[in-house]
């Protein structure tokens, strides 16, 4: 009786893909797709370009619909959500795209503030104020007013983790946070990811092709290879692991790092 | 067959995408003044230089047409009519409609297909606004306001080009030219090219803003995507006004 007390619960899902399917005419994507998300952990997805990493960050927040099968978002199915139930996901789970995906004919702020005037989230001053908390938690304060084009790709990528955060999203999903960055910016940007996901408390699935970026913020990996994300694990396991693709990524993905072009 | 089947599907999509923005446009929603007049700045204010100039010379070059084609019959003296019928009904439209259609509608392209390629499009879904009413419904609205001004402005400056050659080369005086204008057009005639130009408005945006909205491939598909636009809005402008003509006139 009393072991029964201190067993830990179990931890709490927040996000479900199961059996989930997806093509692009005879592009087959997902065949299928299963995988489970916990609360506050940090899921790293690694695996091939062009395989399907950034369609599933997109199905989760229902940018592209599924085929078939079901995902779960707190509980409740996302591919048949109605219209009007979408924006409340979306409120909670926020993604930083691979680009950025900055407006550029907004500014900084005004691209701060566009999901919190789409979320009436508060007073023009309560907004002010709130797109210079969240520029000083990327560390970039005082840039208000200029323009994306002004900014370099790592300015672009900390502009856009701070429009994502600024709603306060229980899930960000992170799409090749640091792919195209030059060592320093990398180093930054997965400095950000840790550092939030402690100070905000947030769940994150972190889409990456880049190993040492998937080794420094991960609690647990998956990996998603020949249309199914069968394998996951921790860090440790994935480095001891003698499944041979994973092996040859986690190999192949550290060598190729140093080779990777920059972009700023 | 196969390219047949693959306009078959445009139809459909471009029919589905132009429910989705009339059910914006009609809804409540659709309250953002400051896009739709950036949009018809852009469309509007940005083409008429367009529409005057080929309006101005295709009337010019029609009434050379028509004064010296009637000539043999005695009839040069009806230059006026003809013309003035010939740019109301058909030219003001069609040709405002193709020029300015393929300016403002490859820019609609390049813009929504940029922002599509950079993941600006799924930004803003993402981030809780509806790309339709961002992006689509004013550029739509603008276009359908848009072109029967311009087209207006095309039939008056088309007449007036006319007007000055018949003046110099049959020699008639400009009130007798206006009053033979004033004469043969019925305000049918009118109402007809501007019901015409409102659709082609709507032809022109909901196909630029459609190819933005399909565009893949980075720069290079959003170049691909711009001709594609030109082509067929083009099109779609001189078939549907076949249509267009035959269903008016059988009223
Ligand atoms: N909207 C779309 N329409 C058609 N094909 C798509 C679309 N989005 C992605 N794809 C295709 O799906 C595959 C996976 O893309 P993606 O998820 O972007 O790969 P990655 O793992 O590099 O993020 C690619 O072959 C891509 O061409
Ligand atoms: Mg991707």
């Amino acid at each position: 009786m009393p072991d029964e007390t201190i067993q830990p619960a179990p931890p709490e899902v927040v996000i479900q893909f199961k059996d989930v399917r997806k093509a692009f005419g005879p592009n087959v994507i997902y065949d299928p797709l299963n995988l489970t998300v916990h609360r506050g952990e940090t899921l790293t997805v690694i695996g091939g370009s062009g395989k399907g990493k950034s369609v599933m960050l997109k199905m989760l927040i229902r940018l592209l619909q599924a085929d078939s099968g079901s995902i779960t978002a707190f509980g409740e199915e996302v591919t048949t959500m109605p219209e009007a139930k979408l924006l409340g996901l979306r409120r909670r789970i926020a993604m930083l795209f691979q680009g950025a995906a900055l407006f550029d004919s907004l500014t900084v702020a005004q691209n701060i503030k566009y999901p919190l005037v789409e979320h009436k989230w508060g007073t023009r001053e309560q907004m002010d104020q709130r797109v210079e908390e969240v520029l000083d938690m990327v560390g970039m304060p005082g840039i208000q007013h200029l323009k994306p084009s002004e900014l370099s790709g790592g300015m672009k990528k900390r502009v856009g983790l701070a429009r994502a955060i600024a709603i306060q999203p229980d899930v960000i999903l992170y799409d090749e946070p640091t792919t195209g960055l030059d060592p320093i910016n990398v180093r930054r940007i997965n400095g950000l990811i840790l550092r939030l996901q402690r100070r905000l408390n947030v769940t994150s699935i972190v889409v990456t092709h880049d190993m040492d970026s998937c080794f420094t913020v991960t609690d647990r990996i998956a990996f998603l290879y020949d249309r199914r994300m069968d394998w996951t694990g921790t860090k440790e396991e994935a480095l001891a692991t003698d499944f041979g693709p994973l092996r040859e990524f986690v190999q192949g993905g550290r060598g190729t790092l140093e080779a990777e072009g920059t972009e700023d | 067959m196969s390219a047949a089947i693959k306009l078959l599907g445009h139809i459909g999509a471009v029919t589905r995408l132009s429910g989705r923005t009339f059910r914006v446009v009609f809804s409540r929603k659709f309250v953002d003044r400051s896009l739709l007049s950036a949009q018809m700045d852009h469309a509007g204010i940005g083409s008429w230089s367009i529409a005057v100039l080929t309006a101005l010379f295709t009337g010019a070059v029609m009434a050379i047409q028509f004064a010296d084609g009637l000539e043999p019959y005695g009839a040069s003296l009806y230059t006026g009519k003809m013309v003035s019928l010939g740019i109301v009904r058909e030219l003001g439209p069609t040709l405002t409609a193709v020029l300015v259609g393929g300016r403002v509608g490859a820019g609609f392209t390049a813009e929504i297909g940029s922002m599509n390629v950079t993941e600006q499009v799924d930004a803003i879904s993402a981030l809780g606004a509806d790309p339709i009413e961002k992006l689509v419904a004013p550029r739509v609205m603008a276009c359908i306001i848009m072109l029967p001004l311009l087209t207006l402005l095309a039939d008056f400056v088309g007449c007036f080009g006319a007007m000055l050659v018949v003046m110099t080369d049959v020699g008639v005086t400009a009130t007798f030219f206006i009053e033979q204008v004033l004469d043969t057009l019925v305000i049918a005639d009118l109402l007809h090219g501007l019901a015409k130009a409102t659709f082609f408005g709507y032809f022109i945006a909901i196909v630029g803003c459609y190819v933005g909205l399909n565009t893949r491939g980075g720069t290079e598909g959003v170049g691909r995507s711009t001709t594609d636009t030109v082509v067929a809005i083009s099109i779609t402008v001189l078939v549907s006004n076949f249509l267009l003509t035959k269903l008016f006139l059988s009223f």
